[in-house]
């Protein structure tokens, strides 16, 4: 069976909470990254490049419809490795989970619960900013139809 | 003051140095800082941060208009700074001396007042395959707007350029040639005076960008016989926003003001105003006070210190940290230009930049990740992006180890 997005953020949240230095926590990142499902390379192409300042990030989502109602569903990926560790954690907290949930899913907060976000807000340098504005907005494309 | 010790001491005291920049004393995560991003900005000695001080707690006021007592201090500390900076490199007149923000700006003024009055359609301007985007970009506008022609020096595998390549593209439609007197991507230090020599043969004025020359060389532009030079006071272990354009007095005469204003008038009626005379022209509004003053304060420093001796101290540095950093497994050096100084740049295996600088700052050193404004030299040399490692007076030996130490725990985390 399929982890809610509780489940899924809470794993991520004991992974870090054994750890308070930094490398630590960057290393727990990086194994993250190399959890997430690798990315067709043909999609990696500038039509489905997050715009980022530092490192490349490609995101393709589209809206599913399942047994329990619509949920967003993408794979994504980026060239630096502790990036790809941000994308994975949104890959768990997203991919495949309820358009609700991903609406309610206050992702700032959480970052900032891991520790994260003194250094890896989700802001416009990093690319990350623009794919969940892109996920958000898909989820709530759903809602209005719901 | 320390500066004066530094003075008398035969050796170079590395610890003595340090002990002027308070900055240096910090820590990063708990470590000491290993602070290598001197190409982006250099940190500041005591003594520019105790001027800037004074001036805001004891004689801040505007310069040039008033007659009171703390105003005639303000106005001549401010053209101190202008006099030092004159000094500094050997310009013949203060008048020279032109205040601006930063060496970007410099070379945009020298672009939209030089360049929009000599420059026409199919004529042509020279600048270099290893430019800052500061000098790329203000040359771009001006062409599309005179219809001339951007000429690219190109560089061989070592980040040199080809000085025949150079010598071709001289012709009677060269307006000018802008170029860097050493790379922030490359380190490369460019054989400026040999550009200047074969431009002036053909009658073309040379602008060079001395934005990261000029902390870390002797500065003599009578000898190198320049016609522009510009650098940034914030590289220079002065405060940020101040930054000085040289121009030869005959061209700046000549030269129509940028940007109008108070100051850079003689009198003003509505039917027509007259301009004032060199440097103020050229400086509209209220300038950067502190900034000059500050800026004086860092030259004092320098000079106390000797270009010359931080200059020979940076080359052993960058010798010593080619030896070790080449050692690194994996690293491949961007840029080994024979004639080069103090800046590393590097990729190491796959390792993405950003990578490498979030991990190095968990162990308390900083450098520069990404491409460094300067795109076309990173394509040219076939890298997304590279790690930079740049030096200045007060780096060690110990701190070229920390950081080798440092690359080598990245690899070991990503791999």
């Amino acid at each position: 069976m399929t982890r809610s997005q509780a489940e899924k953020a809470a794993d991520i949240e004991e992974a870090f909470s054994l750890f308070d230095n930094w490398e630590d926590r960057y290393q727990v990142l990086i194994d993250l990254g190399k959890m997430l499902p690798p990315m067709n390379a043909s999609d990696k192409c500038d039509s489905n490049r997050v715009s980022g300042c530092q490192s490349n990030v490609w995101m393709v989502a589209t809206l599913q419809d399942s047994p329990t109602g619509p949920v967003v569903v993408f794979s994504a990926d980026s060239d630096a490795s502790i990036t790809r560790g941000l994308v994975s954690i949104l890959w768990q907290v997203f991919s495949g989970q309820p358009v609700s949930d991903i609406l309610e899913f206050d992702i700032d907060e959480f970052l900032d619960r891991l520790g994260l976000m003194s250094h890896l807000s989700m802001n416009r340098r990093n690319g990350l900013f623009s794919m969940v504005l892109r996920v958000k907005a898909l989820a709530a494309s759903a809602g209005v139809g719901a | 003051m320390s500066d004066v010790k530094h003075a008398h001491n035969l050796a170079y005291d590395v610890e003595l140095i340090r002990a002027d920049f308070p900055l240096l004393h910090t820590s990063v995560h708990g470590k000491p800082l290993v602070y290598l991003d001197n190409a982006n900005t250099t940190q500041k000695p005591r003594k520019v941060i105790d001027a800037l001080m004074e001036y805001y707690t004891t004689y801040n006021s505007n310069i040039h208009r008033a007659s009171y007592s703390i105003a005639e201090r303000s106005t001549h500390e401010f053209e101190q700074g202008r006099a030092k900076v004159k000094g500094f490199l050997n310009a013949r007149g203060v008048e020279e001396i032109i205040f601006v923000r930063n060496a970007t700006e410099g070379i945009n003024l020298v672009a939209q007042s030089y360049g929009r009055t000599n420059v026409g359609e199919g004529d042509e301007i020279i600048i270099s395959a290893m430019e800052h985007h500061a000098n790329i970009v203000p040359w771009q506008m001006l062409c599309e707007e005179k219809g001339a022609v951007l000429k690219v020096i190109p560089v061989n595998d070592d980040g040199e350029l080809l000085m025949e390549e150079y010598e071709k593209m001289l012709s009677e439609r060269t307006k000018l040639v802008g170029i860097v007197h050493m790379s922030n991507a490359l380190g490369t230090v460019n054989p400026v005076e040999e550009i200047i020599r074969l431009a002036h043969a053909h009658g073309v004025p040379v602008l060079v960008d001395g934005a990261q020359s000029a902390y870390h060389k002797v500065i003599d532009v009578q000898k190198m016989d320049c016609d522009f030079f510009v650098f940034s006071g914030h590289k220079l272990y002065g405060p940020t926003g101040i930054g000085v354009l040289y121009g030869k007095r005959e061209l700046l005469e000549q030269m129509p003001p940028w940007m109008g204003g108070g100051d850079m008038i003689a009198s003003v009626t509505f039917e027509k105003t007259i301009y004032n005379e060199l440097p103020n022209k050229f400086e509209a509004g209220t300038p950067h006070i502190a900034g000059s003053i500050g800026l004086g304060a860092a030259i004092d420093y320098l000079n106390g210190v000797g270009m010359d001796r931080i200059a020979a101290y940076e080359h052993e540095l960058m010798e010593y940290g080619k030896q070790v950093l080449t050692a690194v497994p994996g690293l491949r050096m961007i840029g080994t230009a024979k004639e080069k100084a103090s800046v590393f740049s590097f990729v190491i295996k796959d390792i993405h930049a950003l990578d490498l600088g979030t991990l190095l700052d968990t162990q308390g050193i900083a450098i520069r990740t990404g491409q460094h404004c300067a795109h076309p030299v990173m394509k040219r040399f076939g890298v997304e992006a590279t790690g930079r490692a740049s030096l200045a007076c007060y780096n060690t030996k110990e701190e070229i180890d920390a950081l080798a130490r440092g690359l080598v725990r990245v690899s070991e985390i990503l791999g």
